[in-house]
């Protein structure tokens, strides 16, 4: 027989790279497991002070007295930094100049604005002393009642959602689309204030040096974190020196630098010790962000074929008080579904909490659950199965902006994701699988999509003598991966075997790598190092090429491909050249070039780029209790190239984890009369526990991009939590006959 | 964390005179004690360290009955062969309880001292107010977030539930708790919160659990833990269930019942309302779904928590049934 082995038709030296693609593990993964990872607050300089926070019992108000004597008396405190004698600051902390800076509290004076705002910090020699002196404050409060819920103030339409987005947006003639409808639904939905509880809180140990200031601390923006504190502090950001080779996890709340951080280098500052100031989880609940509520209401009309006539989205949210972030919740209806009319607004109440902030998928996460319920119900009253009315509604062009996608492969995610969960086979009508245990069994389906969003970042490559490479870029790890997966891009880059390559990441003396956000910092640090590769390669090939000594000699800078640490003549492959002897022969220990990661605004100005899938639940829920347990989840994703398979299964599935959560567990409960929030810790804050997701499946869809960028990445960092939140909910219904419309979605919802 | 002295006692005896001085408190597994010392709650000026201590970790399972070292850990009782096969209910209750980590360090006898898991409760710094802590103070979960709240056994000074799965086994099998010289039945070892919540366990200064002691009945070798919460793992029960069943020869009619709702009390609570109702009669569907609806009468809610009212009894119904079932 005759075997086409014909994996790759090109010569071995003209395939692309061989690092990129390879399922590595971790390369980070025995540095954790062993505890020798070294995270921000396991860092101990000499003559390291602890700080701990002082923060409010109440949400509004003022600090009336603070026992700072008490304090101080206490063996082992330091010093107790309150308003009274905290260190000046070069710019005011309420001052803000764009989207991305937030207004922080550093004890620029006495008002509260949101439960556990700090009001002094107190320093000691031991943690326990501290801890005991901000006890022994025992502060005395002038408080106002608190604004607390969606009801809880006059409604505004804000300036803007998200970053920048208008609040408001359509095309088309929706209530006319509606008028015209067969068919017409509408329908509330409502989301509660979450937060990002990453495994390891906010921590800091700061130490300065005259005005040079060194920093340990978890942050997934390393360039702008320094930016804002040389702002804040008046000094020149490169005497700011921060680490951050670890993160215990960001989700978004890491992404600037939160007030709590900044209050830990005032601290050392105040002191002239190195301090370190470690956030207790109940003290996450306030001052590092969290998803704002919603309130959604869903209206779609459908013809007699099940064709979207119109969809009106609208999202009722809250923001602080005292500063801007409007969870861009009805944007999610922009991109997914055809339809001739749409459109989308957003309202706003100001409550007395801390400042809402991006949460892993905002916006998409919670318009996401809201639309992929409602278009369920769309399909329930069209009497349709819901994959094929997402089918009949397939947006061959992006929605509101009527441009072409640079790739979508929604339609793999849906054949391949539906086969592999076996949902032909599913009854159209609720109710219709009891197991044989008694259980109500339901699948839902709900789609995932999320923009393929690309930042600013630089990397700068070094070719060294010896053959090996260097790269560096200030690239931040959370845990999705960034070691690994930048240093496979790194080794193609450099046409290098990946163990020859020395990447360096997670400190901001580094280049600017751009935030780990936005599900963008792959694509982003990423083509920046792809870029530096290019153009240190292409200092190599001219010294090469330009000397006659070199059997390259002459094949000019397009003549060459860079593979395993040689130049080859690309039209001649006998004819090659290792890294060290052009160096060697040049009399260079080592070149480097550097390179930028860029959108590229032609492309992004004529094609709409997002991820795209389908994910699919099955539940079973208890009839008598209303006890909902996910039994098994599959989703297909198309998100463009996939630099390690391992990696991105690994973010598909934390993320249909955490769509679960969405659906079924996370919710930040408020006392309404006080304003806290009362589950403010991991025994009481739900997410799911390994019991709670027996069954996981992630399949990769292929998908080539030639316009979202030269390495064709999008992103997969948020797009797992869209669509499984609403999958989940719309198999709760396709199991019970009851709509949820509320989450999380609990035993009483279905007590019936 | 305020400081405290630490004294690892050489006997039992020791442990119990040195727990008789004011502020000492007995220091086992430490799960409880040290969370409540991290949020202010407990406050000892010393504790006594008993986890050393030879001989209270036995667990001993004869025809009369089971007797438990008070140090036994969670872990090992729950997979405890003999605990599993006369005390079914007893095991599963262990094995649904809390987490793996917590069940292997956390010991029998701290678990009968385990407190609420009222956020009021164990918020001092910013709710002052709580009879439990503070008698007279008030009570800041009135009128707050109470949906893990009690519905049973509830006062004017305390909603607060009482959040274990192993006492509500306990309770249903009449068990004893052993404190040295004296022995209190488990109904009598929990208290109702009535004007005293701060007053939550009949045991005095000076005394120290030192062992469990389950009397042997047909009802317990045929029992079930049934509990429901809103995830699998690693949360109170919204509402719970022991029942142990015993039939007649003819193997339909209920000679012996027993019944006990967690995660819906002050306290465990044995529904012997259900019990009574059932006993002598043929068990059957209809009849176990009426009288388990006798075990929330005068049952009261705080609104978030009034779903517990209609799913405890229905938690009720499915274990006896499911008792029923395996005749």
């Amino acid at each position: 027989m005759t075997l086409e082995l014909s994996l790759n038709q090109q010569p071995a030296h003209l395939r692309q790279g061989s690092s990129i693609g390879q399922p590595l593990t971790r390369r980070d993964g025995f540095l954790k497991v062993t505890g020798a990872a070294r995270y921000a607050a396991d860092n101990h300089p000499p003559g390291m002070l602890y700080a701990v926070l002082a923060v409010s019992s109440i949400a509004r108000g003022r600090v009336a007295l603070l026992d700072v004597e008490a304090a101080k008396a206490h063996a082992g405190v330091v010093e107790v930094m309150t308003p009274e004698n905290r260190p000046p600051l070069a710019t005011d902390p309420d001052a803000k100049n764009n989207p991305f800076m937030f207004r922080l509290d550093l004890l620029q004076n006495d008002h509260i604005r949101y439960p556990n705002q700090t009001i002094a910090v107190v320093i000691a020699e031991t943690l326990e002393a501290a801890t005991e002196g901000a006890a022994l404050l025992s502060p005395r409060y002038e408080a106002q009642p608190a604004r607390v819920g969606l009801d809880g103030a006059e409604s505004f339409v804000p300036g803007g959602v998200g970053i920048g987005s208008p609040a408001v947006h359509h095309k088309g003639d929706v209530e006319a689309g509606l008028k015209s409808a067969a068919t017409r639904i509408e329908a509330t939905y409502e989301t509660p204030a979450q937060y990002h509880n990453a495994m390891e809180p906010h921590a800091i140990v700061a130490a300065w040096d005259g005005d040079s200031l060194s920093i340990d601390t978890p942050s997934q923006g390393l360039a702008m974190a320094q930016g804002r504190i040389a702002g804040l502090f008046g000094i020149a950001p490169e005497n700011i020196h921060i680490r951050s080779p670890f993160l215990g996890g960001g989700f978004g709340s890491k992404g600037m630098i939160s007030g709590p951080q900044v209050l830990g280098i005032l601290a050392a500052r105040l002191v002239g010790r190195p301090v370190k100031l470690v956030l207790r989880r109940e003290q996450m609940y306030g001052p590092v962000g969290h998803r704002a509520p919603t309130r959604q209401t869903l209206r779609m009309g459908m013809d007699s074929e099940g064709r979207l006539t119109a969809i009106g989205h609208h999202a009722r949210t809250a923001s602080s008080t005292f500063d801007d972030f409007f969870e861009p919740a009805a944007d999610a209806s922009h991109t997914l579904y055809a339809s001739p009319a749409i459109a989308t607004s957003h309202e706003a109440v100001r409550l007395d909490t801390g400042t809402p902030l991006f949460m892993r998928a905002p916006g998409e996460a919670t318009g996401s659950i809201a639309l992929e319920s409602a278009i369920d119900e769309a399909a329930a009253a069209c009497g349709m199965d819901p994959l094929e009315f997402r089918q009949r509604n397939y947006a061959e062009v992006e929605p509101m902006t009527g441009k072409p996608f640079s790739s979508k492969a929604l339609r793999e995610c849906y054949t391949q994701a539906s086969e592999r969960f076996g949902w032909q086979r599913r009854p159209l009508q609720p109710r219709q699988m009891p197991d044989k245990d008694g259980f109500l069994t339901g699948w839902g389906i709900g789609t995932a999509t999320f923009p393929a969003i690309m930042f600013q970042a630089e990397a700068r490559a070094v070719l060294r003598a010896d053959g090996s490479g260097l790269m560096e870029t200030g690239a931040q790890d959370m845990g999705q991966g960034a070691w690994t997966a930048f240093a496979q891009i790194a080794a193609d880059g450099l046409g290098l075997d990946i163990d020859q390559v020395d990447f360096r990441a997670g400190s901001s003396d580094l280049p600017n790598a751009g935030i780990a956000g936005g599900s963008g910092h792959t694509a982003t640090a990423g083509m920046a190092i792809h870029n530096a590769g290019a153009a240190v390669i292409t200092r190599l090939a001219d010294l090469a090429t330009r000397h006659e000594a070199s059997p390259l000699f002459g094949a000019g800078n397009e003549g060459v491909l860079a593979r395993g640490g040689r130049l080859y003549r690309r039209d001649d492959e006998s004819r090659s050249e290792s890294y060290g002897e052009i160096l060697a022969r040049a009399g260079l220990a080592e070149i480097d070039g550097r390179g930028t990661g860029t959108p590229d605004s032609a492309s992004r100005e004529a094609y709409a780029m997002h991820a795209h899938g389908a994910v699919f639940a099955e539940v079973k829920v208890d009839p008598d209790f209303g006890q909902i347990r996910v039994t098994r989840l599959v989703g297909a994703f198309a998100a463009g190239r996939v630099i390690n398979p391992r990696l991105v299964r690994s973010q598909y599935y934390g993320g249909m984890i955490w769509g679960v959560s969405f659906a079924l567990h996370e919710e930040a409960v408020t006392d309404r009369r006080s304003g806290r929030i009362q589950n403010a810790n991991l025994a009481e804050y739900h997410i799911p526990v390994n019991a709670d997701v027996p069954s996981v499946a992630a399949l990769l869809v292929h998908e080539d991009d030639p316009y979202v960028n030269a390495l064709g990445i999008k992103g997969v960092g948020e797009i797992g939590i869209t669509g499984t939140a609403g999958a989940v909910a719309n198999a709760v219904w396709h199991a019970t006959g009851v709509r949820p419309r509320r989450f999380p979605i609990r035993i009483e919802d279905l007590l019936g | 964390m305020r400081d405290f002295s630490y004294l690892r006692a050489g006997s039992v005896e020791a442990a119990r005179q040195a727990a008789a001085l004011p502020g000492t408190m007995i220091l086992a597994g430490g799960t409880t004690l040290i969370d409540l010392a991290k949020c202010g709650v407990a406050e000892p000026d010393s504790l006594v360290d008993i986890t050393h201590l030879k001989g209270l970790d036995k667990i001993e399972v004869s025809a009369r009955g089971a007797t438990i070292g008070a140090l036994a850990k969670m872990g090992h009782v729950a997979d405890h062969a003999d605990i599993k096969r006369h005390f079914p209910a007893v095991s599963e209750a262990l094995w649904q309880a809390a987490s793996a980590q917590i069940r292997n360090m956390a010991t029998i006898g701290g678990n009968l001292m385990q407190r609420t898991r009222c956020p009021y409760f164990r918020d001092p710094a910013n709710f002052p107010a709580c009879n439990k802590r503070e008698p007279g103070s008030g009570c800041s979960a009135i009128g707050g977030v109470t949906r893990g709240h009690a519905v049973l056994g509830t006062s004017d000074a305390c909603i607060a539930m009482y959040p274990g799965d192993l006492a509500t086994a306990l309770i249903a099998f009449d068990a004893i708790v052993h404190l040295g010289e004296r022995q209190v039945s488990v109904d009598d070892f929990f208290l109702l919160p009535g004007a005293t919540p701060d007053k939550e366990h009949a045991i005095e200064p000076g005394e120290m659990i030192t062992a469990i002691e389950i009397p042997d009945s047909a009802a317990a070798r045929r029992s079930t833990y049934l509990k429901i919460r809103d995830r699998q793992s690693y949360e109170f029960a919204a509402a719970s269930a022991a029942v142990g069943i015993e039939f007649e020869a003819d193997g339909r009619t209920i000679r012996d019942l027993r019944v006990a709702l967690g995660g819906v009390a002050t306290k465990p609570w044995r529904a012997r309302a259900v019990e009574e109702a059932l006993k002598g009669k043929v068990l059957e569907p209809d009849a176990v779904r009426a009288a388990s609806l006798l075990a929330v009468e005068g049952a009261v809610d705080n609104g978030a928590n009034h779903y517990k009212i209609e799913l405890a009894p229905r938690v009720v119904a499915r274990a006896i049934l499911k008792m029923g079932e395996t005749a």
